[in-house]
């Protein structure tokens, strides 16, 4: 078990990373979830012993590793860019760690054609990996990490520069040989749907802090505050601020009644965020508020279209299936479920989540199909 | 205009050999045909010159020692440099640009400067006429320059290298002499270089420093003065051989070299 305690790293009277609580379990999954600059880059670096955390304590098993050389510490690390031995073979790469460990010759042949099998490298392994393309130096990489063996596999965006294809087809294949390995797994991150489709926990980072850390599922489905709402959210959700009296919700003037758990809070300014899939462009069976928008920008990725619009200043972004044809500057009608919101308080705590018998399998389905 | 497009290369390279060319062609000469007349080939070809060279010792010693103290100071400047640029590159320490910058400017000081300080230290510590002494003085200038080299290459390098290797077990001195000189290999190659070069055409702090023992090629060059005047064939003789290591180790060193000023170092 890893566990980092009031974790903290200072640079130059900057704060990279704040009072981070986390624990890992033995053999699980596990993703830090950020924007860019987020922190995750400098945590997994504190967690690989690169670097020394300026306050806070780092426990394996219960033991402190502050301070421990990094070649005392069982833990294999693959970097956003791609990182190998120019000089030496891939075969020789991926024994590296077994090498310096002095394992004997039948040994690291037999493991080092075991992972080259799995990362589809048998063919490459005489070659020097610049002769490679950048998916095949990745998988290299990703080899060596997994013949080491190692009690911690940290992945830095290990996918980030690969093609589409070839990211699909590791993002499910990673999980599954390193859980073999009962390694703690952990995987960093900038995309959402990246995030649901690997499962496992997620650690939503912001500006250095752990905003949450729970499973996946839960994290996405109720985010403990705004913040973590916007970093599982892509493209960015709507805000809109809205006001509570008795049974509605006051919006530039226009009333949402309410139903729910929502009649329960108390009356005031609420901060309301929807999903983008959730701002309608077609009106729902059920009761819905139409607005009426102008549309700023549409993007069309092919199965679904970004229509971006405006409406009373704010900019707004829909996500609809299929090619939807409008012009910029068209007038518009959007069409939002108050089942559908995540109410933040004034603190931008969250007090009340879309409950999921509503919309339980569409939210996950249009968010992994989101980008890729 | 495009069927004279070899004349300006052409006429370039003429002009650039022709000082090298008339050297060889004196070597092969008398010392009387050379002061005789003009003529563009050898009349009485003869190797004369180059037998004497290589037979009498106060002359092939001045090459022995020449290449002794030059390589020496390769072998001093390298090993010394390459702690130092890693160093440079990688470590983030109080006043490094300082003393980055500082470190070249030694290159820019006249080594007629150092001349007579390093005599009168090594006259003092029984260094002076040796092969160390001329070594040890070259090492001013050779040594920045080794370090603005290798700090170029090292920081071509990612870091991310070295820390992958620290995560895959390897010791700082394990990783540095595995991994890490392999991979600047080409860098330390031009280094060794250029430090060949410098040192084996520097005369001053050479000449100044030594006397018998440890006498290099060059100044034996300018003492052949006997009483029938300069043997000019046996000193073109023995520039044509002065000539020779530096070409061999460009050869070797070419491709690299046009690696070196791709990165801005050379």
């Amino acid at each position: 078990m890893l566990e980092l305690i009031d974790v903290g790293k200072r640079v130059e009277g900057q704060d990279h990373i704040r009072d981070v609580n986390l624990s890992f379990d033995e053999g699980s999954l596990n993703v830090l979830l950020g924007p860019t600059l987020s922190g995750k880059t400098s945590l997994m670096r504190l967690m690989a012993g690169l670097d020394k955390p300026t306050s806070g304590d780092i426990r394996v098993n219960g033991n402190s590793v502050v301070g421990m050389a990094v070649q005392k510490r069982n833990v294999a690390m693959v970097y956003q860019q791609f990182i190998n031995y120019p000089t030496l073979t891939v075969y020789e790469n991926i024994a590296s760690p077994m090498r310096v460990a002095g394992a004997d010759a039948a040994n690291i042949d037999r493991k080092v054609r075991e992972a080259a099998a799995l990362m589809k490298l048998t063919e490459f392994l005489d070659r020097v990996p610049l002769n490679l393309s950048g998916g095949q130096q990745q998988r290299t990489a990703l080899a060596r990490a997994l013949v080491k063996g190692a009690d911690l596999v940290l992945l830095d965006e290990p996918l980030a520069n690969l093609d589409y294809k070839l990211r699909e087809e590791l993002r499910v294949e990673l999980p599954r040989i390193f859980a073999e390995t009962g390694a703690i797994f952990i995987y960093a991150t900038t995309e959402p749907h990246e995030a649901l489709l690997l499962g496992g926990k997620t650690a939503s980072l912001s500006e250095g802090r752990v905003t949450q850390f729970g499973p996946t599922i839960e994290v996405y489905n109720r985010p403990s505050d705004l913040i973590t709402a916007q970093t599982f959210s892509d493209p960015p959700m709507n805000i809109v601020p809205m006001t509570k009296t008795g049974s509605v919700f006051v919006f530039a003037g226009k009333q949402v009644p309410v139903s729910g758990d929502l009649v329960r809070l108390a009356d005031g300014p609420y901060k309301v965020a929807i999903r983008p899939h959730h701002l309608m462009l077609h009106a729902p069976a059920g009761e819905s508020l139409e607005l009426e928008v102008t549309v700023s920008t549409t993007e069309i990725t092919g199965s679904e279209s970004f229509v971006h619009v405006e409406t009373m200043g704010e900019r707004w972004v829909t996500l609809t299936h299929g090619v939807h044809r409008v012009e910029v500057g068209d007038r518009i009608s959007v069409y939002l479920d108050p089942r559908s919101f995540f109410v933040f308080d004034n603190q931008d705590r969250l007090v009340a989540a879309p409950s999921q018998d509503i919309l339980p399998h569409e939210d996950l389905a249009s968010a992994s199909a989101g980008h890729g | 205009m495009t069927r004279l497009r070899w004349l300006v290369p052409t006429l370039y390279i003429i002009f650039l050999m022709l000082p090298i060319y008339w050297l060889l062609n004196m070597s092969f000469k008398t010392t009387n045909e050379i002061l005789g007349g003009f003529s563009w080939f050898p009349a009485e070809f003869t190797i004369e010159s180059y037998v004497k060279i290589f037979t009498d010792p106060t002359w092939y010693s001045g090459y022995i020692n020449s290449i002794i103290y030059v390589g020496l100071n390769t072998v001093i400047s390298v090993s010394f440099a390459l702690p130092a640029a890693y160093a440079f590159s990688r470590y983030r320490f109080v006043g490094d640009k300082h003393l980055f910058f500082w470190l070249l400017t030694n290159r820019m000081a006249p080594p007629a400067v150092f001349a007579l300080p390093f005599l009168q230290l090594y006259s003092a510590l029984e260094l002076f006429d040796t092969h160390f002494a001329v070594a040890l003085a070259h090492c001013l200038f050779n040594i920045p320059l080794a370090v603005w080299i290798l700090e170029g290459f090292i920081s071509g390098v990612p870091r991310e290298i070295d820390e992958t290797a620290y995560l895959d077990g390897y010791s700082f001195p394990r990783f540095f002499t595995k991994i890490f000189m392999p991979l600047i290999g080409s860098g330390i190659g031009v280094t060794a270089f250029f430090c060949f070069m410098f040192s084996w055409v520097e005369l001053l702090l050479a000449k100044t420093l030594t006397s018998v023992e440890a006498k290099p090629i060059a100044a034996v060059m300018t003492r052949t003065a006997s009483t029938s005047g300069y043997e000019l064939g046996l000193l073109a003789a023995a520039g044509v051989l002065t000539i020779i290591p530096g070409a061999i180790v460009i050869y070797f060193v070419r491709n690299y070299i046009a690696k070196g000023f791709a990165m801005g170092r050379v």
